[in-house]
């Protein structure tokens, strides 16, 4: 186990190191300069080359990323060229904001998700699966920010319950009412993928589950249907885990919309500012730092599913 | 733990911290603004990301030596004394300005401004050996500082400025010089990023708390030195709103009090909501700046002509929702500059079809062109709607225009490069919104032909001796008067040459809550929203 989780640990140096090296390859090969957004329109052309000087641009790109390298592995993300403050408390306090945002949406995801799954499983093919598939299917392909924007409409707008944007005045406390009251509406948008998802496995394994010749011999055996049943859930439960942690991870970073939508300062209301402002220092310590994310949250699910299923540890 | 004890935290940690907040709350008349930027902008002195920064940080926190007045939404804005109360240029030589600085002004630290306090500024931003100097506000400030070559105080109240050369539009660049305090940068370490959410300036409103990427609080100054504009909010609370959907949404369902730029489709909503929408002039227009190099089929006049006679400003007026005006040039037609003319910019498709038969084009053999054009940006409108409609218009009278459609940021990469810059080979025109703010911008660089990039804005190569004769002259032009009347004279000459096309300027609206009262929208890029409040 130890052995496992040191190994797993050691394969993330090459991959934020590769993470690293396709962000900043990528960001210089697109289309536009860097310094254009901060620019004034009317910048003589020896300013513009103060100011690439000054920020590090003049310099060769592989000089560029062996210089920022060199800083990150100090842990310092260097400062943002637009408001000069230091990378990495903004891209902390984004993503602590965001993980309200995804642990949210995730729970409500995994409660629904697993209840309707296992609904759907143990009534396979039953009126109550159909429809069950039907919802699922739609939360799966409903894009989310437009079902934010429809919540929006209906809890801010005409209902007035909760607010239509922003994080509250608690700063992001997660020991604030406000807090959970303004991350309603956006967690719920963002819990509609992972819902549906989570269902469509649930039921899958479920109704695989249900399908083993164990399950006959505990009914054989005159076990109690609730006895059954949860032996049925802990056997179909790594999967659900597995989906919930990638989702975890996804909605770490990927809520790009979601977070734009409602202005919720988080990672992903992050990334979009720095992409539309070619704010370089902050896109690239907020991707690598939501990259380590995702590599460590799968650690994390795997160590739960050991945990859980002992018969993984042979595989 | 007991269930008792539990709720006791509970309540500790949650409810109770925020019940003072809440009684503040309620005593404090507050106004809620929706802002378009991501991020709250820089607070130290020069604010960026474009007009949200300079309206909501720049003149709200900070004054600048010269301010502009922007009480009056019947015309155009003009400059006021700021924080000098007077100047005066050398007739000897006229490159030398000096400035009466007003007195018993002070920061909202408590220290006094004067003569040291300018000097300390412009080094912030000009002189690279000060201590004070921050590379992030002098790139701000960049385009301002530019043109000025030196500075020196004369005594405490006193401040002379040198340009580089004779130079009548210096005061349109001070207007964004905005003077932050030497005390506070020495009380927080000198360090810049330490006085980001101290932020202490001159102006009408002081900065209360800073929340990086959601929000700014303003509470009011109540010293001001320019007793009509303290405030009448008590705090006024600036959101980052990026997605105009959502500040709509906020202003609908009572968040916020007050949006900008709310998106066109949703004025009808807002109003029939009861809430206020609020459209005026200001210095925009959206154009497109033509090439006129030898390989543009607009080097040639008549299809310079042709082409602004083709298009459809009223239709492209309504199909904006009534957000826009049609233009009548680069300036609005009730602006100083405006002039008279010869040339009217209307809808004459038949009028247009017989220049272009004139100079040898017709259904048979159309004119082809290359327009550059962005799918979005700020002050950018709709551009590729409205882009289509013209490419309709320009086809309707025998002128194929193939649009290039690019990213805002490359756009403006293009149009910093001029048309004769090897990456814009083949492109004609280029369509990036302008601001008309100053007579640099608006006329004087635009036009002169020793403006071509990268010296000014002169993309299309523009080289005519009457308007170069005439643009040396406003340059030294000092008395504003008979300046004003030298810009008149130029727009006009620019307009019968049609070296732009121009179609619409924009209404910039803004929506307000139904019971916000005293706002007027100024003619201007800047607004003033000391006299705003909600009305209980």
């Amino acid at each position: 186990m130890y052995f496992f989780i040191a190994r797993r640990l050691l394969y993330t140096v090459p991959i934020a190191l590769g993470v690293s090296i396709i962000c900043f390859s990528l960001i210089h090969l697109a289309p536009g300069d860097p310094l254009s957004a901060m620019l004034p329109e009317n910048a003589s052309p020896d300013t513009i080359a103060d100011i690439r000087a000054a920020y590090g641009f003049d310099k060769p790109v592989p000089v560029q990323y062996a210089l920022w390298l060199g800083k990150v592995l100090t842990g310092d993300l260097g400062n943002s060229i637009i408001n000069s403050q230091p990378v990495a408390d903004q891209v902390l306090i984004a993503v602590g904001n965001t993980m309200i945002l995804a642990a949210l949406a995730v729970a409500l995801g995994f409660l629904v998700g697993t209840v309707s799954g296992i609904v759907a499983g143990y009534h396979n093919g039953c009126l109550a699966d159909r429809s069950i598939t039907g919802v699922a299917i739609t939360g799966i392909s409903v894009p989310n920010y437009w079902l934010g924007m429809i919540l929006i409409i209906v809890f801010a707008v005409n209902l007035r319950v909760l607010p239509a944007a922003g994080i509250g005045t608690a700063g992001g406390s997660p020991f604030a009412l406000e807090t959970w009251r303004h991350a309603l509406l956006p967690a719920l948008a963002m819990s509609v993928i992972p819902a549906g998802i989570i269902s469509r496995s649930v039921r899958g394994a479920v109704a695989e589950v249900l399908r083993q010749e164990y399950v006959q011999t505990l009914h054989g055996k005159g076990l109690r249907r609730r006895k059954v049943f949860l032996h049925v859930v802990k056997n179909a439960s790594p999967t659900a885990m597995a989906i919930m942690g990638l989702q975890f991870a996804q909605l770490l970073g990927g809520s790009i919309l979601v977070e734009t939508v409602f202005s919720w300062p988080g990672a992903g209301f992050l990334l979009n500012a720095a992409i539309f402002t070619r704010d370089l220092p902050l896109l690239l310590g907020t991707i690598l730092v939501l990259a380590l994310f995702f590599v460590v949250t799968n650690l994390l699910v795997d160590i739960l599913q050991l945990l859980v299923e002992p018969r993984l540890k042979r595989a | 733990m007991k269930r008792r004890s539990i709720l006791k935290l509970l309540l500790a940690t949650t409810v109770i911290p925020m019940l003072p907040s809440m009684a503040a709350a309620q005593d404090e008349k507050v106004l809620r603004v929706a802002m378009t930027v991501a991020d709250v902008p820089m607070t130290t002195g020069q604010p960026n990301q474009g007009y949200d920064g300079r309206i909501f940080i720049g003149t709200t926190l900070y004054d600048a030596l010269v301010n502009w007045d922007l009480t009056s939404d019947t015309e155009a804005a003009t400059l006021v004394p700021g924080l000098a109360e007077s100047w005066t240029v050398d007739e000897a030589d006229p490159t030398k300005w000096t400035f009466r600085l007003r007195q018993g002004v002070k920061f909202h630290d408590g220290s006094d401004f004067d003569a040291a306090a300018v000097v300390f500024n412009m080094d912030k931003l000009i002189n690279k050996d000060s201590p004070q100097f921050d590379q992030a506000q002098a790139t701000q400030a960049a385009g301002q500082t530019a043109r000025i070559a030196g500075y020196r105080a004369i005594d405490s109240q006193t401040v002379e400025i040198t340009t580089r050369k004779p130079d009548a539009t210096l005061l349109y660049q001070l207007v964004e010089i905005w003077m932050s305090s030497p005390a506070r940068w020495e009380e927080m370490d000198r360090d810049w990023s330490k006085v980001a959410p101290s932020a202490s300036g001159t102006g009408p409103w002081m900065l209360d708390k800073l929340v990086p990427r959601e929000r700014a609080e303003l509470v009011r100054n109540p010293t001001y030195w320019n007793p009509d504009r303290i405030a009448k909010s008590d705090r006024m609370v600036l959101y980052c709103m990026p997605d105009a959907t959502t500040r709509v949404a906020a202003l609908l369902s009572g968040q916020v009090d007050f949006v900008e730029a709310p998106p066109t489709d949703a004025l009808g909503q807002i109003e029939a909501s009861g809430m206020q929408v609020f459209t005026n002039r200001y210095p925009h227009v959206w154009p497109h700046q033509l090439s006129v190099l030898e390989d543009s089929p607009f080097a040639d006049i008549r299809i310079r002509k042709a082409a602004n006679l083709a298009i459809d400003r009223e239709g492209i007026s309504q199909f904006l929702g009534g957000t826009a005006i049609p233009a009548k040039g680069m300036v609005t037609d009730n602006h100083p500059w405006f002039g008279t003319p010869s040339f009217e910019l209307r809808y004459d498709p038949e009028a247009a079809k017989a220049l272009l038969a004139v100079a040898g084009y017709g259904p048979e053999n159309p004119v082809k062109a290359k327009f550059i054009v962005s799918a979005s940006g700020s002050g950018m409108m709709q551009p590729l709607p409205m882009n289509e409609y013209i490419q309709q218009n320009l086809r309707d009278v025998g002128i194929e225009v193939e649009l290039d459609v690019l990213e805002r940021e490359t756009l403006r990469s293009r149009r910093r490069a001029g048309a004769d810059a090897p990456e814009n080979a083949g492109a004609h025109s280029v369509n990036n919104s302008w601001g008309f703010y100053d007579p640099n911008i608006a006329l004087l660089d635009v036009f002169s032909s020793t403006s071509r990039p990268p010296a000014g804005y002169n993309w299309g190569a523009y080289a005519i001796p009457e308007i170069d004769t005439l643009i040396e002259k406003a340059r030294v032009e000092f008395d504003s008067a008979a300046q004003d009347a030298l810009l008149a004279e130029i727009h006009a000459k620019v307009v019968d040459e049609a070296l732009w096309i121009w179609v619409v300027h924009d209404l910039n609206p803004r929506a307000l809550g139904a019971n916000v009262r005293g706002f007027v929208q100024a003619q201007s890029w800047f607004q003033d929203l000391t006299q705003v409040y909600v009305e209980r």
